[in-house]
């Protein structure tokens, strides 16, 4: 049996690869990437902490999560799809239009 | 006191409403003649129903029955209450009788006179609603409901005074009519409110089926407060009756708040008939008379009351003198005349005040209408300089105002006699008053004012329809102040009015002529003719002795049937007096007229004393002590500092204060995404750190 330790560590891990993702790439696709990769991160924690303390709640947290996500990719990638159809450019850095 | 139910008194108040609902909706689409149609019959409805039920209960009315009609309640409050419920009493009752009588036939009047002016409709839609409010003053069971309609005619008569709104004149006339009812009213909305929290109610009246109890119920039982200033500060009873009391010289042009009238003139003719004259500037009489059970009980305010009515009455008849206008001497003439039925009420005689309403309501309208007939047939002239010969152009307008002249100056056996000679013999014989020399006082007062009157009605009647015709050398001469619209041209041709001028004419001089016949008083007729009026009116009408100080209401019925059983023996002896005063009136009548027309027929452009033709400047006195302070002290300290400064500098400072925190804040919106991650994670970090490091 895996103790609950390593998931968690595992989950921090792959969380804060995603949020360091987010910081340092310029790419829109690729901070995307990583944004489901702090979503699935999450996901991890929930799965293993319901499983510890025997409470479903947790699994249906990841459920919603994950429908959330879905939405999430199909607004977020329309969105990244229409940016480079106009700008021929997925760096979020020249995307700034809405600053004042 | 017995009650009942009479359900169609409220559709005595609702025809005029829907008449002028249909007329302020539609009426601008109709025809003149339709207009007219739909305003005069919906006085008329009123008009039949109110003698209809007036008619049918006259016996129970002249025996103090009550009437209700509960509509519905209209605020409640803790132990405040207020109902939208009409009350029929003897007095409610004689006020919607001559109400809806003249103002039906003033209606008809205005028809014609109104032919072809702009905004017919808008016209006949106030006169409508003037006609719901006026009748809801006099039908409500409460002085909440009152104030509604006393507020209603304020309004009705603002509109009716600014009717030709794009004169000057008209508006300024307007809006002084206003804000001086204003003070009244304010005056009146305090006397309400104080006699709320002293009486606990503002109903009239118990009504034990809806468990209320009636301000008039408290009056009776409270001592009637002492003469002197000291009551009338006090916050009791007098403090009421003097705060309504200044509602009433608002509302009824009394000084020192009379100045609105005169001006009020700027309204049509019709309106000045029929509101400032016959039933507006008369509510303040009934609401007098309404609340006699709390006047008797405060003689200060009495006193002050018959003052006020006495000196109004010679001051403005004086002023009458040295109009030339000639709705003005009418205007004067209507202030004078409600002088006296204050001087009535003040000296206990409510009866004889309303009898005075009641004929003045007539021959005073019917003087109006003849002087509209009259600048109708003048194209539009008002000055009576330019008038003079009329009678053979304008017969039957010259017979009927021969009519309202020899009423209004007290010539025996028309209607203006009976009542003013009951009003200066009340007054004569008046008790109770502080000094024995008082009622003398009062009485010459009321003597002197009833010679001056015959004399300036002679005057008007001389200038306008007999000597030389001066209208046609000197018709270039204009007095912008009296010159209404229209066409005028040189030499004018008079002529008579139309038919629908003409009938109510005659229907009014009809009326001046008999309604005082209703009402003689017993010492003139020697009992034979029955005193209608003051039979119908007596239950309704306070008695008139404030020093009785009884404790109970069972007592105090007692001695009103003891003094009644004793009343043949006293009255015996006054009519000695009152024959003798009678003929004293008559002298003066016929003096009056005599002296009148033998100087006004020799000289008739006579030069009045400047001070009576500016009208003793109490205008320019109230300019310059009351609206000039009011103007600077706006213009200075309202508007350039407290409005400029403090109010806009709040406004603006608000403004600069969020222009300046959005520029500070627009510095963190620097557009780059992930920025803005960063931001978030560190948030996120503090706060899931803060945690952490907290955690117990």
């Amino acid at each position: 049996m895996v103790p609950l330790s390593w998931y968690l560590a595992l989950s921090a891990l792959l969380f804060t690869i995603g949020a360091v993702g987010v910081f340092i790439k310029r790419n829109a696709i690729t901070i995307f990437l990583c944004i489901e990769l702090m979503l699935n991160a999450v996901n991890l924690t929930f799965v293993a902490l319901s499983g510890f303390f025997g409470d479903v709640g947790g699994q249906l947290f990841v459920f919603i999560v994950m429908t959330v996500a879905a939405a999430e990719a199909a607004v977020g990638l329309a969105i990244i799809i229409s940016i480079f159809r106009n700008r021929e450019s997925l760096n979020v850095d020249e995307v700034d239009s809405l600053k004042l | 006191m017995n009650f009942s139910n009479e359900p169609l008194l409220a559709f005595i108040i609702l025809a005029p409403l829907v008449g002028a609902a249909i007329l302020g909706a539609f009426g601008r689409r109709m025809g003149e003649r339709l207009i007219g149609v739909i305003a005069s019959s919906t006085v008329a409805i009123s008009a039949i129903i109110s003698f209809l039920v007036v008619f049918r209960h006259y016996s129970e009315l002249e025996h103090g029955y009550k009437f209700y009609n509960y509509l519905f309640t209209w605020i409640s409050v803790g132990t405040f209450r207020a109902d939208a419920s009409l009350l029929l009493d003897s007095l409610s009752a004689i006020y919607i009788l001559f109400i809806t009588f003249v103002a039906f036939w003033i209606h008809v009047f205005a028809t014609g006179y109104m032919r072809g002016e702009d905004g017919y409709w808008r016209f006949f839609a106030y006169m409508n609603f003037f006609m719901f409010s006026m009748l809801t003053l006099v039908l409500a069971d409460n002085f909440l409901l009152m104030f509604v309609g006393w507020e209603g005619v304020g309004l009705c008569s603002y509109l009716l005074i600014g009717y030709y709104f794009t004169r000057d004149y008209a508006i300024d006339a307007a809006k002084k009519a206003f804000i001086v009812n204003r003070i009244g009213d304010f005056g009146f909305a305090l006397g309400v409110m104080l006699l709320f929290l002293t009486a606990g109610s503002i109903f009239y009246f118990d009504d034990p089926a809806r468990g209320i109890h009636g301000a008039f119920t408290w009056a009776l039982l409270q001592a009637p407060d002492p003469v002197g200033w000291a009551p009338i500060f006090a916050g009791g009873i007098t403090t009421i009756a003097i705060l309504m009391f200044i509602g009433a010289t608002g509302k009824s042009a009394q000084l020192p708040l009379y100045v609105w009238l005169p001006d009020a003139m700027a309204g049509p003719t019709p309106v000045s008939a029929l509101i400032h004259a016959a039933t507006m500037v008369t509510a303040g009489v009934y609401m007098v008379s309404r609340a006699g059970s709390i006047y008797t009980h405060a003689p200060s305010a009495m006193l002050i009351m018959a003052v006020v009515g006495a000196v109004t009455a010679l001051f403005a008849a004086t002023i009458g003198l040295a109009q030339w206008d000639i709705k003005k001497v009418l205007a004067y003439s209507t202030i004078s005349q409600l002088g006296y039925m204050f001087l009535a009420c003040g000296v206990g005689a409510f009866g004889a005040g309303i009898f005075h309403v009641f004929t003045h309501a007539f021959f005073k309208a019917l003087l109006f209408l003849g002087s509209g007939s009259v600048i109708i047939g003048m194209h539009h002239e008002q000055d009576m300089k330019l008038m003079g010969g009329l009678k053979k152009y304008m017969p039957v307008t010259f017979a009927t105002m021969l009519v309202g002249w020899l009423a209004i100056s007290g010539v025996p056996l028309f209607s203006g006699f009976f009542s003013k000679d009951e009003i200066l013999y009340r007054a004569f014989v008046s008790k109770g008053l502080p000094e024995p020399w008082w009622p003398s006082v009062l009485w010459g007062i009321g003597a002197v004012t009833a010679l001056l009157t015959a004399i300036y009605m002679t005057r008007l009647m001389v200038l306008t329809f007999w000597g030389a015709e001066r209208f046609k050398h000197e018709s270039g001469h204009h007095d912008p102040a009296s010159h209404q619209a229209g066409d005028h041209e040189h030499g004018v041709s008079p002529h008579e009015s139309p038919r629908s001028m003409i009938v109510p004419l005659v229907v009014l001089a009809a009326g001046a002529l008999l309604v005082g016949y209703l009402g003689i008083s017993e010492g003139l007729s020697g009992g034979k003719i029955p005193n209608y009026f003051e039979r119908l009116l007596e239950p309704s009408i306070a008695r008139s002795q404030p020093h009785q100080a009884t404790e109970t209401a069972v007592e105090r019925a007692h001695e009103v049937a003891q003094t009644e059983h004793a009343a043949p023996a006293a009255s015996e002896e006054n009519h000695g007096t009152e024959w003798a005063l009678t003929g004293v009136s008559i002298v003066l009548a016929v003096g009056g007229i005599f002296a009148g027309w033998v100087w006004f027929r020799r000289t008739p452009l006579w030069k009045p004393p400047q001070l009576l033709e500016d009208k003793y400047y109490v205008d320019e006195v109230y300019n310059a002590s009351v609206v000039q302070p009011i103007k600077v002290g706006s213009i200075n300290l309202l508007w350039k500092f407290i409005d400029v400064r403090i109010i806009d500098g709040a406004v603006n400072g608000a403004g600069h204060l969020a222009a300046g925190l959005g520029a500070a804040l627009r510095q963190m919106q620097s557009g780059l995404a992930r920025s803005y991650v960063a931001v978030l994670v560190i948030g996120a970090l503090l706060i899931v750190g803060y945690f952490v490091m907290t955690r117990p």
